[in-house]
């Protein structure tokens, strides 16, 4: 961002990222209580789709928190990097070994869990 | 040898020279790294808590069930409206403080002053929901019975719904009190009673053939938890071991215990985050109503403050995701 611009005021822009967020979190939610049974019940990369609909939604609207509540998108490219990358990097990599070991306990452990009395 | 001594320092630099190798004061780039940090924190809570969903995701509660309040709706079942209502609080907070941290850019007082103080008010609003919402929690809804290996049994009605045990439980005669200093050994304590014994519920289930059970075990093709006929009851209720009202650290009347604890652990680690930042707002808020940032000639500290405030907002976006949503 230039000195210049720095003076110029963003409340357009601003009320503008708060619309996006507030649709989204209301079609997330309306998605939540109604559960369309072709999104909730079926199976889609190893969940359902809906959860893959609310993780994306989720991801869209950090990106619009971080870029234009946060400013990420005036900073420089080092710094940007060196936040987002690292945050995008370790959380995927330990969200990825944790939830295979999660599942691969759930499937020793499942079938020795009593459900019958 | 040369050495380059500083001469000059407009106070937003690094404190060693006017060298800002990445376009951010000291203080903007260290919250930069200091809220990375925080997010990491969070993702291995969040993390755990995935883990442990996934371990257990045949039979973890559905938080549909769980959180069904909202205020001044008594007995309408609600589920997800409030927790909408606390994230677009939080979501509006965020807009407040951008604008603040906006008027800042154009020196302009009054209007840093006016928003921030809608800033802390969104805030501590949502501090309050939070603590409406564990209350619920904590209270309880319907009532379940724990059987001797920790599951959780509830009870429903002939079509399917879960039924309270105030409306089918009747109270028998009993000499059972809750045990106080005063009653007995002054050093032993004893939690609060639940409002049956569980004499009384299995007596009262067996007297009326209308209603039934069902276990915490997810049908994958349903998504709801396994019913029990009435008739093969009393096989699972012949393990009870308790009447369990509401939730907290031990136990759980909605399902596994874990699901409580993973639930005011997180929350209360971003609530504890968002308190903290109402203070640093309350703080900021009076330094710019005395004029410290009109002195100093810009506003950079609402700046940093805003970062915070926003990344608390963020955590909440991922927290109701993976509490409310998924």
């Amino acid at each position: 961002m230039t000195h210049a611009q720095e003076h110029t005021s963003h409340t357009k822009l601003i009320w503008k990222v708060f619309a996006i967020l507030s649709v989204i979190t209301i079609v997330e939610v309306a998605l939540g209580i109604t559960k369309p049974a072709a999104l909730y019940l079926t199976k889609f990369l190893g969940t359902s789709p809906l959860n893959i609909i609310f993780l994306v939604l989720t991801i869209v609207k950090a990106y619009y928190i971080t870029w234009f509540f946060m400013h990420m998108a005036d900073e420089k490219k080092g710094l940007r990097r060196a936040v987002v990358w690292t945050a995008v990097f370790l959380i995927i990599f330990l969200a990825t070994l944790l939830l295979i070991e999660g599942s691969y306990i759930n499937d020793i452990l499942g079938p020795l869990t009593k459900w019958n009395y | 040898m040369e050495v380059t001594i500083p001469t000059e320092n407009n106070g937003t630099s690094w404190k060693g020279g006017n060298e800002k190798p990445l376009g951010a004061s000291y203080g903007k780039m260290m919250m930069w790294f200091f809220i990375l940090s925080d997010a990491l924190t969070f993702s291995g809570f969040l993390g755990a808590y995935g883990l442990m969903r996934f371990k257990f995701h045949d039979s973890w509660p559905i938080a549909d069930e769980v959180f069904t309040h909202f205020p001044f709706l008594h007995g309408f079942h609600a589920p997800m409206y409030y927790v909408a209502l606390m994230t677009f609080i939080l979501i509006f907070s965020s807009v407040t403080m951008v604008l603040a941290v906006d008027a800042g850019h154009q020196m302009n007082k009054k209007k840093v002053t006016f928003y921030m103080l809608l800033t802390i008010l969104g805030g501590a609003i949502f501090l309050g929901s939070q603590a409406w919402e564990w209350k619920n929690f904590i209270n309880g809804t319907y009532g379940a019975v724990k059987l001797n290996d920790g599951k959780i049994i509830q009870f429903i009605d002939a079509t399917g719904e879960q039924i309270t045990l105030e409306s089918f439980v009747k109270s028998l005669p009993s000499e059972r009190t809750r045990h106080t200093e005063n009653k007995g050994l002054w050093f032993v304590k004893e939690a609060k009673l639940p409002p049956f014994t569980l004499n009384e519920v299995v007596e009262s289930f067996k007297s009326n053939p209308a209603i039934s059970i069902r276990t915490e075990l997810i049908n994958p093709e349903t998504k709801a938890k396994t019913i029990i006929p009435h008739s093969e009851a009393m096989g699972f209720l012949n393990e009870a071991k308790s009447v369990v009202m509401g939730a907290n650290l031990r136990e759980n009347e909605y399902g596994k215990t874990l699901f409580a604890n993973f639930f005011f652990f997180i929350t209360g680690f971003h609530g504890f985050h968002v308190l903290s930042g109402v203070i640093i707002n309350i703080i900021i808020f009076f330094n710019v109503i005395i004029g410290t940032y009109e002195r100093r000639g810009h506003y950079e500290m609402v700046e940093k403050v805003g970062l915070y405030w926003h990344f608390v907002d963020l955590v909440w976006v991922f927290v109701f995701t993976f509490f409310y949503l998924v």
